[in-house]
C-alpha cells in the first residue's frame, strides 16, 4: 500500500491507477451492481438480462489481479483470494459459458438420473455426473455460486451496516444509547444463531431478502460489540478532541474521524463473517427455510439429495455441493487471515 | 583503580537489527569500560541506540538483532562466547536490569512477596522462608513504607512510584555487581521522581553496585552518574567525567543538546533556546563520516565526511573522548550561535477570567442500569481563580491528577463546569458546551494537544485536516482560498508546502507537533490552550517547537495557557504561573515570585524535584514523603498536608488555608505565617554566572 503514496505523481504506470481507492471502488461496483441486480431481479427483466453481467467480467478479472499484485507478501491471503475470485468469476460468467445450451441447471434429461461423474449417458458427458432428477451437477453447481456469493455477501454488508452504525452510536455517544443498544444487543446474542434464524424466518416465510433480515439480527449485536469497542479506544484521541473542541456535530466525529480509523479490524472480521454466513445461508436452505427450488443452490442441492446420497454410490451428489461451500468459506477465512497478518506486520 | 578488572567493558561493539529491508546498523563501534561502584550514564534521543546498548549487554536482542562486531567482556569474560545456561544463571542474578514501565515489569495476577522472593529461591536456593524474609528486608531498603502489607498487595494496589522501587527491590535481591536502568523514572511524576533519584544514588553508595543508566534527561544523569556516554544515530560521540562534558564538551551535539534545553539562565527574551537544526537522520540513512555533520555548524567538507571517524582522546582530560575531527579547531568557548533575540511583549487587557470555578464528578460505584450504587464525589477542580492577559503566556503547573486537564477540558466546552464562572471577552463558558458556543467563541478558543501520535487522525491528508479547520471556522470558504492559506499555515510552522498532500504517518513527531500548532492557530484564536506540547517530544526537538509555539504566540498576541508538569520549561517561556496541587491552586504569581521565596511548600518541593542540567546550580533536595491522596478522597483542611514537611498539626489537617499575599498579585494558600514563608531560602542557587 505504501507503494501507492510514494509513486511519483507525474507517470503512475497502469497498476498504480488501478490501486487507487477511488478506481478500487469504482471497480467493486461494477462487478457487484450488476451480479446483485441479475440474481435479485432478473426474473423481473426477463430476457437478455444476463447482457447487464458483461461489464463484470473484465472488473473481476482486473480486481483478480490488483489483489494478487497487492498481497504479494502473504501467500495465505493470496491462495484466498483465489479461492473466492474463482466463484467471483464463476458467478458472473456463468450465463455465458452455456453457449450449447448444455449448462440448463434445471433441466431433467431422461435416463441421465443416477449418472456417476466422468460417465457419457445418452449423447452428453456428465462430467460431475447428474443427480437423481437427471440433472447435470456441473451446472447446478456452477449457477448455484450466484445465489451464494449474492445472498451472502449481501447480508453481510446489511448486517456491517447496521451493527457498525449501532456500534458508533454506542460507542460514541454512550450513556443512555450505550445502555439501550448494549441491552438489545445482550438479548439478541443470548439466543442461540440457529433459533434465532429459524423463529425469524418461520414468522416472515422463506425468501432471499427475508435471510437478509435474520442474518442481520443474528450478526449486527456482535459486529455492534467489536465496533463498540475500536470506538470507545479511538474516541479517547486527541484528534477526536481537536474535532469536538472545533464544535463538529457527532455524525462528522463518527463518520470521519472515527470510522475509517476502525476500518483494519472491521474489514478482517467482515471476511470471517462472510464464511459464517454463507455456512449459515448453505443450512437455512438445507433446512428448507431459505431460497427455494427448483433454481439450484448449493444448499438446495445437499436437501435434495440428502436421502439419496446416503448409499455410499452416490455420495458425489453431496459432496460436490460440499466441497464447493468449503472452498468459498474457506478462501474469505484464507483472505481474512492474510489481511490480518498483514496488518499486523507494519 | 586502574589494575581492577572493569566490571563491564565494551570494546568496537557493533549491533545490527535483520528485518525485511536488510540489515539495519542500530549501534556502531560502541566503547565502554565500567569499574566497580561506578555510575555510568548513557545520554542521546529517541533512536539513538542507547536501549539497543542495554538489551545487547543483557543478551537479549530478540529474535532479529544481533552483535555482529566488537567484544563483550564481563568481570573480564567474553560474553559471546558463553552458553545459554551460563547466560541465564548470569541475567538476574549478576546483571540486573530495571525498565521503563514498571507496571509492565511486574506480573499482574502474582502477589508481590511471591515475585521477589522467587529471586533468591531460584538463584541463590534460599528456602521460601528465608527468601520471604530477605524480600521483606529489600523493601525496607528501598524505603518502602510497610513492607509486610506490599507484600501481600498485587503490583495494581500499589502506585507507580511504589511498583518502581519494588522492581528496583527486585533487581538488587540478588546482589548484581551490574545494575541497568533504562528511564526508570520517564513514567513517573517528578516529586516521585526524586525519590526514586536518590534511592538510586544511595544504592551505589551502599551496596558497591555498578551502573548504567540510561536516559533522554540530562539534568537526571548529572544528578546520579560519575561518567557520561552521549550517543547520537547509533554512535557514541563523547565520553568523559560528568564534569568535564557538562563544562568543556568537544562535540558540537553535546552542546547544541545541553543548548536546548531551558537552564535557569535562559530567558525567552534575551536568552532564546538554540535548537539543533534538522532532524535525526534514519539508520539506513546516515551520512558519510560524521552522523551529525548536516546538522552542524562547524561541518567542514573534507574533513567531516570522510567515512571512518574515531573516538579521539581530548588533551588535558583523562578518559575524555570525542568524535569529532574538528574538536581540537573549535574554538569552544565562543558562545554557540544564538537565535536572535526577542521584543519583550506587552501584555494586553484581560481576556479570560476565571472565577471560582468547580468541576466535581459524581461517580457510582456498583451502579447498573437499573440500580444506583455508591456516590462519590471527585472535586477535580475546587475555587479556581484566576486571570489571562492578552498577549500573556499563564502556565499552568502541577503532578498528575492535579486537575489541569479537567480544567482545559471546561475550558473547551467539553464538560460544563458545577459551579463558577469563566469569562471569555464577556461571554460565561462555565456552562456552556462547545455544541452551544457560536463560531466566534469556538474559533477564538483552540487546543494544542499533548502526544504527537495522537494528534493528527491517520486516515486524512495533513492539508485536508487544517482545511477542514479553515472552513469550519469560515476563514476561507472558496476552495482556492483555502488550500492558500493552509499552505500559508505550512509556513508560519516552518514547514515544506508539500507536507500538505503527506499523511500523519510519513511525519515525526515534532513535524506532527506543528501541525498540530498550525491547526490550533488556523482560526486566528484569542486564547490557545496548550497541554504538555513538547513533553513527549525529544529534547532538541522541544526548544524548536516551544520556540514556534512562542514565536506564533507574539505575533498573534494569542493567550497562551501552558499547562505543563516541567518547571523548566515554565520558567523560560511563562509570564505568570499557577501551581495546583489536588484540584485546588495552592500559588500563583509572576513567574519571578514563583520562583523565589517565599514558595508555597508544595512549590518548593517541585521546584527541588526537577533535575538541572547545570553543574554550577546547587540545589535544596526536599523530597516529599507519601504519594497523591485519592482525588475521591482528599485529606480534611489543606490538601497538600499528609505530605507537606511544615505541616502544622491540628492546623493544617483540620482547616483549609488562608490564601496569603506577600507582594500584590502573588499568592499563596498556606497555614504558614508570614515570617515563615518570609524567611524561606531560594531552592536553586546559580553558584557563578554561566560561561556564556
Amino acid at each position: 500500500m505504501t507503494d501507492t503514496a510514494l509513486a511519483p505523481a507525474a507517470a503512475p504506470d497502469l497498476m498504480a491507477r488501478l490501486r487507487r481507492p477511488r478506481t478500487l471502488v469504482a471497480l467493486l461496483l461494477v462487478m457487484w451492481l450488476p451480479l446483485v441486480t441479475y440474481v435479485m431481479f432478473g426474473n423481473a427483466i426477463g430476457a437478455g438480462a444476463e447482457n447487464i453481467l458483461l461489464p463484470a467480467i473484465p472488473a473481476t478479472l482486473l480486481l483478480y489481479v490488483v489483489a494478487m499484485l497487492s498481497w504479494r507478501e502473504s501467500p495465505i491471503a493470496m491462495m484466498g483470494a483465489t479461492l473466492v475470485f474463482f466463484w467471483l468469476l464463476v458467478a458472473v460468467s456463468v450465463p455465458f459459458l452455456d453457449l450449447f445450451g448444455l449448462l440448463d441447471p434445471n433441466k431433467p434429461n431422461l435416463g441421465a438420473n443416477f449418472t456417476v461423474p466422468f460417465t457419457e449417458k445418452g449423447d452428453t458427458f456428465y462430467v460431475l455426473g447428474a443427480d437423481h432428477k437427471g440433472r447435470d451437477l456441473l451446472a447446478r453447481t456452477l449457477w448455484g455460486c450466484q445465489r451464494v456469493l449474492v445472498w451472502g455477501v449481501t447480508a453481510t454488508l446489511v448486517a456491517y451496516a447496521i451493527g457498525s452504525i449501532l456500534g458508533l452510536l454506542a460507542g460514541y455517544l454512550g450513556g443512555w444509547w450505550d445502555e439501550a443498544i448494549s441491552f438489545i444487543a445482550n438479548v439478541l446474542l443470548s439466543f442461540p444463531v440457529m433459533v434465532l434464524f429459524i423463529l425469524i424466518l418461520n414468522y416472515l416465510g422463506p425468501s432471499g431478502f427475508n435471510i437478509i433480515i435474520a442474518v442481520t439480527f443474528a450478526s449486527a449485536p456482535a459486529i455492534m460489540r467489536i465496533v463498540r469497542g475500536l470506538t470507545l479506544d479511538i474516541k479517547t484521541r486527541d484528534y477526536v478532541y481537536a474535532a469536538q473542541t472545533r464544535g463538529e456535530s457527532a455524525l462528522y466525529i463518527m463518520v470521519v474521524e472515527l470510522l475509517p480509523n476502525a476500518r483494519g479490524p472491521i474489514i478482517v472480521d467482515a471476511c470471517l463473517r462472510l464464511g459464517y454466513t454463507t455456512v449459515a445461508i448453505t443450512t437455512l436452505t438445507f433446512l428448507g427455510l431459505g431460497l427455494q427450488p427448483p433454481d439450484p443452490d448449493w444448499g438446495l442441492m445437499i436437501k435434495e439429495v440428502a436421502q439419496v446420497a446416503q448409499l455410499f454410490r452416490f455420495a458425489f451428489m453431496l459432496v460436490i455441493p460440499a466441497l464447493s461451500v468449503s472452498t468459498l468459506i474457506l478462501g474469505f477465512n484464507l483472505m481474512a487471515d492474510g489481511l490480518r497478518e498483514m496488518s499486523l506486520r507494519d | 583503580m586502574t589494575d581492577q578488572t572493569p566490571i563491564l567493558e565494551c570494546r568496537n561493539l557493533c549491533i545490527s537489527y535483520f528485518t525485511r529491508a536488510g540489515e539495519i546498523p542500530a549501534v556502531v563501534d560502541f566503547n565502554l569500560r565500567l569499574m566497580p561502584g561506578e555510575a555510568h550514564g548513557i545520554v542521546g534521543e529517541s533512536g539513538c541506540g542507547k536501549s539497543t546498548v542495554a538489551l545487547a549487554i543483557m543478551q537479549y536482542l530478540g529474535q532479529n538483532g544481533r552483535i555482529t562486531g566488537g567484544e563483550l567482556l564481563f568481570e573480564g569474560r567474553d560474553m559471546r562466547a558463553m552458553s545459554a545456561q551460563e547466560l541465564q544463571s548470569l541475567r538476574g542474578s549478576r546483571i540486573a536490569m530495571v525498565y521503563q514501565e514498571p507496571m509492565a515489569s511486574l506480573n499482574p495476577s502474582m502477589r508481590i512477596g511471591e515475585q521477589l522472593a522467587e529471586v533468591p529461591i531460584y538463584h541463590d536456593g534460599a528456602s521460601r522462608a528465608e527468601a520471604w524474609r530477605k524480600a521483606a528486608e529489600m523493601l525496607e531498603s528501598v524505603r518502602l513504607p510497610d513492607p509486610e502489607r506490599i507484600m501481600r498487595a498485587y503490583p495494581h494496589q500499589i502506585s507507580g512510584g511504589q511498583q518502581q522501587r519494588v522492581v528496583i527491590a527486585m533487581a538488587l535481591l540478588s546482589s548484581p555487581r551490574l545494575l541497568l536502568l533504562d528511564e526508570p523514572t520517564t513514567a513517573l511524576d517528578v516529586t516521585v521522581e526524586a525519590g526514586i533519584v536518590d534511592l538510586i544514588k544511595e544504592i551505589s553508595a551502599r551496596f558497591g553496585t555498578s551502573m548504567i543508566y540510561i536516559s533522554h534527561n540530562l539534568g537526571l544523569i548529572l544528578e546520579t552518574c560519575d561518567r557520561i556516554t552521549v550517543m547520537y544515530s547509533g554512535e557514541a560521540v563523547e565520553v568523559g567525567d560528568i564534569a568535564t562534558v557538562f563544562n568543556d564538551m568537544r562535540h558540537p551535539y553535546t552542546r547544541g543538546l545541553l543548548g536546548s534545553i531551558p537552564l535557569p539562565g535562559a530567558d525567552k527574551t534575551a536568552r532564546p533556546l538554540t535548537s539543533i537544526p534538522g532532524q535525526l537522520p534514519l539508520p539506513h540513512e546516515r551520512p558519510a563520516g560524521c552522523n551529525f555533520g548536516p546538522r552542524c555548524e562547524h561541518f567542514r567538507a573534507g574533513t567531516c565526511d570522510t567515512p571512518g571517524l574515531r573516538m579521539l582522546d581530548v588533551d588535558g582530560a583523562a578518559g575524555h573522548r570525542t568524535r569529532c575531527a574538528r574538536a581540537a579547531e573549535i574554538d569552544w568557548d565562543r558562545a554557540a550561535a544564538t537565535s536572535e533575540t526577542r521584543e519583550p511583549i506587552e501584555t494586553g487587557d484581560v481576556v479570560l477570567v476565571v472565577d471560582h470555578m468547580k468541576k466535581h464528578y459524581e461517580i457510582e460505584r456498583g451502579a447498573s442500569f437499573l440500580v444506583g450504587g455508591d456516590r462519590k464525589v471527585v472535586k477535580a477542580n475546587e475555587g479556581l481563580d484566576f486571570r489571562a492577559r492578552e498577549a500573556e503566556t499563564v502556565a499552568i503547573v502541577g503532578e498528575s491528577g492535579c486537575g489541569k486537564s479537567t480544567f482545559a477540558k471546561v475550558l473547551m466546552g467539553l464538560e460544563d463546569a458545577t459551579s463558577g464562572k469563566v469569562v471569555l471577552d464577556g461571554t460565561d463558558l462555565a456552562m456552556l458546551p462547545v455544541q452551544a458556543r457560536d463560531a466566534d467563541t469556538v474559533s477564538s478558543l483552540q487546543m494544542v494537544f499533548q502526544n504527537p501520535f495522537d494528534t493528527l487522525n491517520p486516515s486524512h491528508t495533513v492539508g485536508a485536516q487544517i482545511a477542514r479547520v479553515i472552513r469550519k471556522f469560515g476563514v476561507e470558504r472558496d476552495p482556492a482560498a483555502v488550500e492558500e492559506r493552509v499552505l500559508q499555515l505550512l509556513d508560519v510552522v516552518k514547514l515544506p508546502r508539500d507536507f500538505a498532500k503527506r499523511r500523519p504517518r510519513q511525519l515525526s513527531g515534532g513535524q506532527k507537533q506543528r501541525i498540530g500548532i498550525a491547526r490550533a492557530f488556523a482560526g486566528d484564536p484569542k486564547v490557545v490552550i496548550a497541554d504538555e506540547p513538547v513533553s513527549a517530544l525529544d529534547v532538541s526537538v522541544q526548544a524548536a517547537v516551544t520556540e514556534l509555539l512562542m514565536d506564533i504566540q507574539a505575533r498573534n498576541r494569542t493567550t497562551l495557557l501552558f499547562i505543563s508538569h516541567d518547571l523548566s520549561v515554565v520558567r523560560y517561556l511563562a509570564d505568570r504561573i499557577v501551581v495546583m496541587y489536588l484540584g485546588r491552586i495552592v500559588e500563583q504569581g509572576t513567574t519571578e515570585e514563583v520562583f523565589a521565596p517565599p514558595y508555597h511548600p508544595y512549590t518548593e518541593a517541585l521546584l527541588s524535584a526537577v533535575p538541572i542540567a547545570d553543574t554550577s546550580v546547587e540545589k535544596r533536595r526536599i523530597v516529599l514523603e507519601g504519594e497523591m491522596p485519592d482525588p475521591a478522597n482528599p485529606p480534611s483542611g489543606c490538601a497538600f498536608s499528609t505530605r507537606c514537611p511544615y505541616a502544622i498539626a491540628g492546623t493544617c489537617d483540620r482547616e483549609p488555608p488562608p490564601v496569603r499575599e506577600p507582594s500584590p498579585g502573588h499568592r499563596i494558600a498556606c497555614h504558614l505565617d508570614r515570617q515563615t514563608l518570609a524567611g524561606m531560602e531560594p531552592v536553586i542557587r546559580i553558584e557563578a554566572p554561566s560561561a556564556a
